[in-house]
Order: structure tokens, then sequence, then C-alpha cells
């Protein structure tokens, strides 16, 4: 290990962890976005549109993450869709998490048992109340859970968008082999760099998990 | 107000399930202030008949009135569920796996319904909230989760929470079927308390010796039919069909 490199390559690293993070957060909020309007459709009444939300899912799922960058950064200009490598990165990852943090967040749903529903239907709350106030609160922390796991899925993913020019933490490691010829101390950072993001996204799932106090949940 | 009018009326009521028939045409008339109990082997299709009176199942046929208001309007979308949620403010229903929200508070379970539903400041509800948990027994439990509570006081609270509504008529499917036999004698108790007051009551069971105590009227159901009905010295004590015998022989065996 040369302790020298590792402290000449440090801020470069650090600087494109910021990337990673950026990506990270900005395809995760539009992941939420997506996979809140992908499950309000799985639940709907019109059968047209809890279908388009299974094949969207079916679809997102049934494709590399990769093909669907290349579509869109590459392929998209054929459609008059001229986007720079991070919002074609952000917008492929966001709506590509969003598929699956949508089976996450119906499967949380799903979970709760039917009589929770049928008891709040029988007081006579329609079907958005009894959702807010007796079915959500109770798939929550299960939800959280999962959108956890995907955002460090996704944390991980970010790596792709390097195939299109951002200079995040993997494109950027490239770079500095190039010019340092130390592959090993290089990538080593950088997995450290990747652990260190990851570790913030476990603390913050754990801090809102911890919010649900567990005395309150039912015994299975 | 009408006396001769029904609480629930039902007009032969048909279900299947695909092509499952598990109700084959069933007219019952329930009378304000009666207690109606409804008994049959399993499967026979008790549990359907109840839950399609405030509409947890859609019916395939007939006709489901509540004081002198269709249930099953043929409306749609919206205009249903606003129809049908106000019908169901007006008719408890108690579960034989209690259902109560475990992610609220004995009191919060009591209260929410009325705050959310009918307006009620938060007050009224816990003052609400507290006569009824005093009415079964269960005062200075507000504060707890229900899964402090024993299934026995689990039930109670379920019956607080649908009397919060102040229903015209409560439905029990199998209320003590899931309790500890030392357990349903306190619910049991509630019961009849309600039947001391009054209450229109629809009651699946299978607790002979309850329905006897507490029915103005008992329905033997087999097959998706009602095979015999009558007061329960008639049913329960004399029955005239070879099906009702049959079960009541195997059910007062064991
Ligand atoms: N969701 C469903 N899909 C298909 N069949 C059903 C469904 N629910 C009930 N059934 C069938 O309908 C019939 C009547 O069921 P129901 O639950 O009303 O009987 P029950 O008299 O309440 O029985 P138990 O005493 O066991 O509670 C049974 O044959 C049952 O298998
Ligand atoms: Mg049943």
């Amino acid at each position: 290990m040369d302790l020298e490199l590792l402290a000449r390559i440090a801020p470069f690293i650090a600087e494109a962890a910021l990337v990673t993070l950026e990506l990270t957060v900005v395809s995760a909020v539009i992941g939420l976005v997506v996979s809140a309007l992908v499950v309000l459709a799985r639940f709907s009444r019109l059968a047209p549109l809890r279908w388009a939300a299974v094949a969207y899912v079916s679809v997102i799922r049934g494709t590399p993450l990769l093909v669907q960058l290349f579509l869109v950064f590459f392929g998209g200009p054929q459609l008059g869709l001229d986007l720079s490598p991070f919002t074609a990165g952000v917008l492929t990852m966001g709506f590509n998490i969003g598929a699956y943090m949508s089976e996450g967040i119906r499967g949380a749903i799903l979970s709760v048992e039917r009589g929770q529903s049928e008891a709040a239907r029988s007081l006579g709350f329609g079907r958005l109340d009894t959702m807010r106030y007796f079915i959500l609160p109770q798939a929550a922390p299960l939800m959280v859970r999962s959108l956890g796991v995907n955002t460090i899925i996704l944390s991980k993913g970010t790596a792709l968008v390097s195939t299109v020019g951002v200079v995040e933490l993997t494109y950027s490691a490239q770079r500095l082999v190039t010019s340092t010829y130390k592959p090993f101390e290089v990538f080593a950072m950088a997995g450290a760099a990747y652990i260190l993001i990851i570790g913030i996204i476990s603390l913050i799932v754990r801090m809102v998990e911890a919010s649900f106090d567990p005395s309150r949940r039912a015994p299975a | 107000m009408s006396t001769q009018r029904p609480m629930v009326e039902l007009r032969n009521i048909r279900k299947s399930y695909g092509t499952l028939e598990v109700l084959k045409g069933i007219d019952l008339s329930v009378e304000r202030g009666r207690i109606v109990s409804i008994i049959g082997p399993s499967g026979s299709g008790k549990s359907t008949l109840l839950r399609s009176v405030n509409m947890l199942e859609e019916v395939s046929a007939g006709e489901i009135w509540l004081d002198g208001t269709q249930v099953n309007q043929p409306l749609s979308g919206r205009a249903f569920e606003r129809h049908i949620n106000g019908i169901r403010q007006a008719m408890g229903m108690v579960f034989q796996q209690f259902n109560l929200f475990p992610h609220l508070t004995v009191h919060q379970n009591i209260m929410i319904g009325p705050m959310r539903l009918k307006g009620l400041s938060k007050d009224a509800a816990r003052q609400r909230a507290d006569e009824l948990l005093a009415k079964v027994g269960l005062t200075g439990k507000g504060g707890s989760y229900p899964n402090r509570l024993s299934g026995g006081q689990k039930q109670r609270v379920a019956i607080a929470r649908a009397l919060a509504m102040q229903p015209k008529v409560m439905l029990f499917d199998e209320a003590t079927s899931a309790l500890d036999p030392e357990l349903v004698d306190e619910v049991n108790l509630v019961m009849k308390q309600l039947a001391g007051e009054h209450m229109t009551m629809l009651i699946v069971t299978h607790e002979m010796r309850f329905a006897a105590e507490v029915s103005d009227h008992v329905l033997f159901m087999d097959g998706g039919v009602v095979v015999e009905q009558g007061t329960p010295d008639r049913v329960l004590a004399n029955p005239t069909e070879d099906r009702t015998r049959a079960f009541l022989r195997k059910h007062l065996s064991n």
C-alpha cells in the first residue's frame, strides 16, 4: 500500500463519491414517485390501469438496466430526447428502481391481514381512508425496509452510468488508474467509498425503522 | 316511524363463487330490537350470509334492506362507495378474529370511527369511548395496545368499537369461536347485555345454549338454504327436519 498515493487520490475519490451520492439520491426520489404511481395504478379499480402497471413492472424487470440506459441515452436523440449523461442516468435508474420499489410496497401492503381492511370497511371507511389510516401505517415498517434495500441496490447500480460518461466513483477510479497505474489502491479506495455511502443509507433506514415502535405491532 | 318496517330484510339472496352456489335464495326479516341467531354446519353459508348484509360480500341476486333503505343499490363507482359507507356506519360488525387495529391503542381503536366518519371532537369521542369501555368492563384499558389484551378483552374492545358508531344493527360472526373456553362467558355477557337493551342483532354462532338463551328467532342453514326457522323452542328443542335433528344431535353431544 502506497499511503502517499492514497492521500493524493483521496480528494478525487471524495469528489466522485459525492456525484455517486447525488445520482443515488436523485434516482431514489424519482423512484419513489414512480413507485407510488405504479402502486396506485396497481390497486386501481380500473382494469386498464392495473394492466399497465403490471406491464411496466415486467418490462423493467425483464430487461437489463444497461440496455435501458443505452436506449434512453443513445436512442433518445432519435426521438428528439437529447439528455445529458447525468439526466439520462437518473431518469433511467429512477424509473428502473421505481418498478422494483413498487413491488416492495405492494408486498408490504398485501402483508397486512385482510381482516384489517374488512374491519375498517365495516365501520364505514372508504377505500382510500382504509389505506391511509389502517393499511399503510401497518405496512410502513416492511415498506421502509424494502425501500432501503432497493436504495442500496440502486447506489451500487449507479456505477453503470460510467458507461455514458458520468464521472462518478467507478469512472473516476478508472481514470485515476490510467494516471497512477495502481489499480489495487484506487479500486480498494473506491470500494471503501461505496461502503461508506451504503452505511449512510442503512443508518437512515434503521433510524426510520426505529421510529415505528415494535410494541405497537401485532404479534404474529 | 313505522313499527311494521323490518330493521333488516333479505329477499331471495343468492350468492355464487364461480360455479359454486353457496346461498340459494334466502329470505329473512328482522324486526327492530329482535335477535336472530344463524346456526348450521361448517360451510353452510352462515358467514357469507352475514357478510352479505353489509356487503362485505357482494350478492349475485336478491335485495338487502336496512330500515327502509336498500343496501345493494345498483349505483356505480363513487356513488355506490358513498352509499355503502353510510350504510355500513349504521351496522356494526364483530369478527371471529377480532380484527382490532394493532397500531392503535384501545382508545384510538374506538375513537377513530366517530372522529373521522362522524366528525366527533376528540373530547366527545374520548368520552364515548370511556363510556363504552365501562360498559364492556374494560375501564382503564384505553391506553393499552391490542397485543397486551387477552382474547376476551380484545373481542369486548371490538364490540365497543362497533358500538361507538351507534349502529342500528349489530352483526356477530362467531364472536366467541376463537376464544379459550374460560373467556367465552365474558363476551357472551356483553352480548346479552346488548340484547337487554333491545339492540337488533344477527348472530352467527355454534353455541346452541347461547342461541337458545338470547334469540327471538333461530335460523338453521344447510347447503345454502334455510332448512328450518322459528323460535328457539321450536327449532332447537323441537326440530321437525331431519337435517336439523342430525345437526343438533352432533352439536349437543360434544
Ligand atoms: N372467497 C371464497 N371463494 C370461494 N368459495 C368460498 C369463499 N368464501 C366461502 N366460500 C365457500 O362458500 C361456502 C360457505 O362458506 P361460509 O364461510 O359462508 O360458511 P360458514 O357456514 O360460515 O362455515 P363455518 O361454520 O366454517 O364458518 C363454503 O363452501 C366455502 O368454501
Ligand atoms: Mg363462518
